[in-house]
């Protein structure tokens, strides 16, 4: 269960020292944002065929295919459950986080 | 080359010889044509391009949003009621810094339901951010196109290339095709400061407190005001590759003018044959055409305004419960001003009535008669 970090809060003293829009200025890869799940997708390979379509449909890009199977990326899924629901065999089941 | 094009493909001509990357749009009467032709550039490779279908013209400027934030140049397309549609993704365009580039058709707001040409739609999305350039020939459409983007993507502004429904848009007209070899001189590839990457994943128009909020809309502002110089330029820079001048007003002999005409989109073009006919009869007038609107030319309009003795505006658009919208932008910005001539406002041609040189004419002899102008509004045209 990834942790979140513990941040600073950065106030700028001038417009010239900041960007043009909104933006995060440190990369997101540092902001896990795995903590913020309540419920987790797990996978039965058993069930598993292989097809992708997880891998297609997260939209926090937190499936990886590794040697052709899907692997969640805990740090960054939100637990949306969409994986579960678009997969075609339910071999995705979300099972409650245990804090 | 030269073609006889539409107003519509002159759109498609310009967002094609731009290399848009990225074009996501929905069809609306007048628009149309500007679509289908990048459709058929897009699938003959013509154009190496992403068409994107959407369901709407909310989705439309959504899709834009996100290819242009990716770093891709992206044109779209709209009008009327589609551009209303979009009016929240306008702000986000603009706040968010994403040159993209949008044709806009002018067409009256229903109801009742209107395809014929007028300002209101463009002109209730003044507030939201984005550069407005009015055109009067196809010729002015195609170049536009191109120099907006180059104006955009220097300051991260969105520009909207605005032209009449019909006295445009389906009218065929003489353009030169600029040389595709040229347009690649002028405008080289958009390369923004900040991209949405997988390689360096940032995150973007997140919330943002009143600590920080407010100066990112002041550097909006700050940047707005570099676009009249940086127009100015780019359009002297235009002209030396093809020979045309792109300004931020076009100018007929208003150098003596005694009475001057202040006119936008064709009806600026109709103002020209009016300002011959007077010239003849011995009146020395002349017109302003505004081509830009946002940011507001002011030391152009005040420069060229205060030669004059008197001034009529003249409004294809209507703010209800004030006026034409021209005439009040063009009256705040000779406020406090020293020396400057009495302007007068006159509403004409909404929901595509036509304005003849007759109309200027008749503005002129109503303008004449007076020494100050008064309250009312100066209707020309309307059946009462």
């Amino acid at each position: 269960m990834a942790k979140k970090k513990e941040t600073k809060k950065i106030v700028f003293q001038s417009e010239s020292e900041m960007p043009v829009t909104a933006m995060s200025l440190g990369s997101m890869l540092h902001n896990k944002t795995g903590a913020w799940r309540n419920i987790r997708p797990e996978v039965d390979r058993a069930k598993c065929i292989q097809c992708g379509i997880c891998w297609k449909f997260c939209p926090d890009v937190s499936i990886n295919i590794v040697d052709n199977w899907p692997v969640v990326d805990y740090d960054f899924c939100k637990g949306c459950g969409i994986c579960a629901e678009e997969c075609p065999t339910k071999c995705i089941v979300m099972v409650e986080e245990v804090k | 080359m030269k073609k006889v094009i539409m107003g519509n493909h002159a759109l498609s001509y310009g967002a094609m010889l731009s290399r848009a990357q990225v074009i996501a749009a929905y069809p609306i009467t007048p628009q149309t044509q500007v679509v289908e032709l990048l459709s058929e550039m897009c699938a003959s490779k013509t154009l190496d391009a992403k068409f994107i279908k959407v369901e709407s013209e909310h989705s439309a400027m959504a899709a834009s949003l996100g290819a242009s934030l990716a770093g891709a140049r992206t044109f779209t397309a709209t009008s009327s009621q589609g551009l209303a549609l979009m009016h929240e993704l306008l702000h986000w365009a603009s706040g968010g810094r994403l040159p993209v580039v949008m044709g806009n058709i002018n067409r009256a707001m229903a109801p009742g339901w209107s395809i014929w040409t007028d300002q209101n739609d463009s002109l209730s999305q003044r507030d939201t951010g984005w550069i407005q350039f009015y055109c009067s020939s196809n010729q002015e459409v195609l170049d536009t196109v191109i120099q907006a983007f180059k104006v955009s993507e220097k300051l991260l502004i969105p520009s909207m290339v605005i032209l009449d429904a019909f006295a445009l848009s389906h009218t065929f007209e003489i353009v030169e095709i600029p040389e595709q070899k040229d347009v690649d001189a002028y405008l080289p590839p958009f390369n923004p400061p900040y991209r949405l990457t997988p390689s360096d994943p940032h995150a973007f128009f997140g919330l943002t407190g009143p600590e920080h909020y407010f100066e990112l809309r002041y550097k909006l502002q700050k940047d707005m005001e570099k676009a009249p110089a940086l127009i100015e330029e780019t359009g002297r820079e235009f002209e030396r590759i093809f020979g045309r001048y792109l300004g931020l007003v076009d100018e007929y002999l208003s150098d003596d003018a005694e009475f001057l005409f202040i006119s936008s989109g064709t009806a600026g073009s109709t103002a020209r044959v009016a300002v011959d006919d007077l010239r003849r009869e011995g009146v020395k007038a002349g017109n302003l055409r505004m081509k830009v609107f946002r940011p507001f030319p002011f030391d152009k309009v005040r420069g060229i305004v205060q030669k004059a003795k008197k001034v009529a505006v003249v409004d294809r658009n209507l703010s209800y419960g004030h006026h034409g919208i021209f005439y009040q932008e063009v009256k705040s910005a000779l406020y406090g001003q020293d020396g400057m001539p009495p302007v007068f406002g006159y509403v004409t041609g909404l929901g595509g009535r036509d304005i003849t040189p007759g109309d200027f004419k008749e503005i002129y002899g109503l303008a004449s008669s007076k020494n100050t102008p008064d309250e009312e509004i100066g209707w020309i045209g309307v059946k009462r």
